[in-house]
């Protein structure tokens, strides 16, 4: 954590071009274009129709260059890449893979979940996410992917890791790559399972970070294995704050305490503090968003009683508070997975969430309010609200 | 030899057969990669196994070693399960 006067914000708040929506799916990727009220949308796509997308990003740096890690019904993982907003796409040259075993055993990515562009500093530079949990970075805009960091071959990493017997459904997965915008050098991921991590000198180690969090009743809480972090933010506004939302219950920290508080507690006990996505406001540390679902029993993974909401602190989570303004009333089953809500950078802060059903709603309000800008898509796996540089085009 | 894409790699080929050389499987493919960057690895994984629902076909018949030597009058077929809702 050094150099700490060097705060480097991903965007420039001040002069943000308006949102383009970039909406990943099971079968295909839109760019949502809002206009500078966010009032009216406009669809692009789709972009790789039938094909899954886990996550579509823009790079903050240049405003222009997009990747979209992206698996075709059986066929291999790859990367697709464009510099001009998605009016074409180019193929990784490399695209994340371990390296091979010597005995041919070895692990082989079945598709890259995550993507996080890297710090300010190091244009060019990108994080991936894979399922199995694997992290691999890229040095030339995504063009090129090398595994990172040694937990690929750690034996603890790889215990903690688990087989496709302990992950998530689609597989288990490495998420929630955090880049500390003070420092390139320390960065934070997530396992589905296998727990919170950290490296403190550019990936070169990494050591968990569990302390505080709660695991299922009846396992070894001190086990990475048993930890199951749905989705981690570090808060663009005091980095020294992680939120997160966990398989059991919403957390926070404040480094460099490493006591992870469960904030999850003060929810309305009937809406319970399981779910998937977490946002950190891009100004306010203490103000974050969360969109509950029902965990109970068999974990249904809808909204709780069909009622969908997203909740809201704006204490750090002392106090939780109920956003469902213009969402529907009853009978709505569906929810938000954990790449599928965000915040853009605009004043007041725009909230994006897309639908296990295929809605993609928008408020402009900081989530007061709600509305419903498109639906009938694919089921939502990512949204993420860009903001282009003025001259990548506007399709 | 004749190559037989399956139809979701034609973003590669853009056609269907192809023509490729090589002594064995393996060699046929990295010169469809030579020719076709990228369609490799989604058919072949980076343990060098074959990748679950993709199979290979010479002359009708169904191989599954990366190893098995191939001759110019061989017609191999790629074929890819469309399983999956």
């Amino acid at each position: 954590m050094q150099d700490p006067s060097a705060t480097s914000a991903p965007f420039n708040p001040s002069t943000p071009s308006p949102p383009v929506i970039l909406v990943a799916t099971r079968k295909g990727a839109w760019l949502v274009h809002g206009d500078a009220e966010r009032r009216r949308w406009r669809l692009d796509g789709p972009h790789f129709l039938g094909h899954i997308i886990n996550h579509l990003m823009l790079d903050p740096r240049d405003g222009r260059t997009l990747l979209a890690a992206a698996k075709t019904g059986h066929l291999g993982p790859t990367v697709f890449r464009s510099t001009d907003l998605g009016a074409t796409w180019r193929e990784a040259a490399r695209p994340p893979a371990f390296a091979k075993a010597a005995d041919g055993n070895g692990r082989a990515v079945d598709h890259t979940f995550w993507l996080t562009p890297g710090h300010p500093s190091e244009p060019g530079c990108w994080y991936a996410g894979t399922s199995p949990q694997g992290l691999f970075r890229s040095e030339d805009g995504g063009d090129t992917w090398t595994p990172f960091s040694p937990i690929h071959d750690d034996p603890h990493y790889l215990r903690w890791m688990g087989t496709v017997q302990d992950g998530t459904p689609d597989g288990p997965k490495l998420h929630s790559i955090q880049i500390d915008p003070r420092d390139p050098a320390h960065l934070y991921f997530a396992m589905s399972g296998g727990g919170v991590h950290e490296s403190c000198d550019g990936g070169k180690s990494f050591a968990p970070l569990l302390k505080g969090l709660e695991v299922v009743e009846g396992f070894d809480v001190a086990d990475p294995t048993f930890h199951d972090p749905h989705c981690v933010r570090i808060s663009p506004a005091n980095p020294d704050r992680l939120y997160q939302q966990n398989h059991c219950g919403i957390y926070r920290l404040d480094r460099p305490g490493d006591t992870w508080v469960r904030i999850g507690r003060a929810m309305p006990a009937e809406v319970g503090d399981i779910g998937f996505p977490m946002v950190a406001h891009p100004r306010d540390p203490d103000r974050a968003w969360v969109f509950p679902m029902d965990g109970q029993t068999v974990w249904p993974r809808t909204s709780p009683d069909g009622k969908p909401a997203v909740y809201t602190t704006r204490d750090g989570g002392e106090s939780w508070q109920r956003l469902d303004a213009g969402l529907p009333r009853e009978q709505a089953w569906w929810t938000v997975k954990r790449q599928a809500m965000n915040a853009d950078a605009l004043d007041p802060v725009g909230l994006y969430f897309g639908t296990t059903s295929g809605e993609l709603w928008a408020s402009t309000d900081e989530g007061a309010n709600w509305t419903c800008i498109a639906r009938h898509l694919p089921e939502i796996y990512a949204v993420e609200p860009a903001h282009p540089a003025p001259e990548a085009g506007n399709r | 030899m004749n190559v037989l894409i399956p139809t979701p790699l034609l973003d590669y080929t853009r056609q269907s057969p192809v023509a490729a050389h090589g002594a064995t499987l393996a060699e046929v493919l990295a010169d469809l990669d030579a020719r076709y960057p990228g369609i490799r690895f989604r058919i072949i994984d980076e343990q060098n196994r074959m990748r679950p629902h993709v199979r290979f076909f010479v002359n009708g018949r169904a191989v599954h070693e990366l190893t098995h030597t191939l001759t110019e009058t061989d017609e191999l077929a790629i074929v890819q399960a469309l399983s999956g809702g």
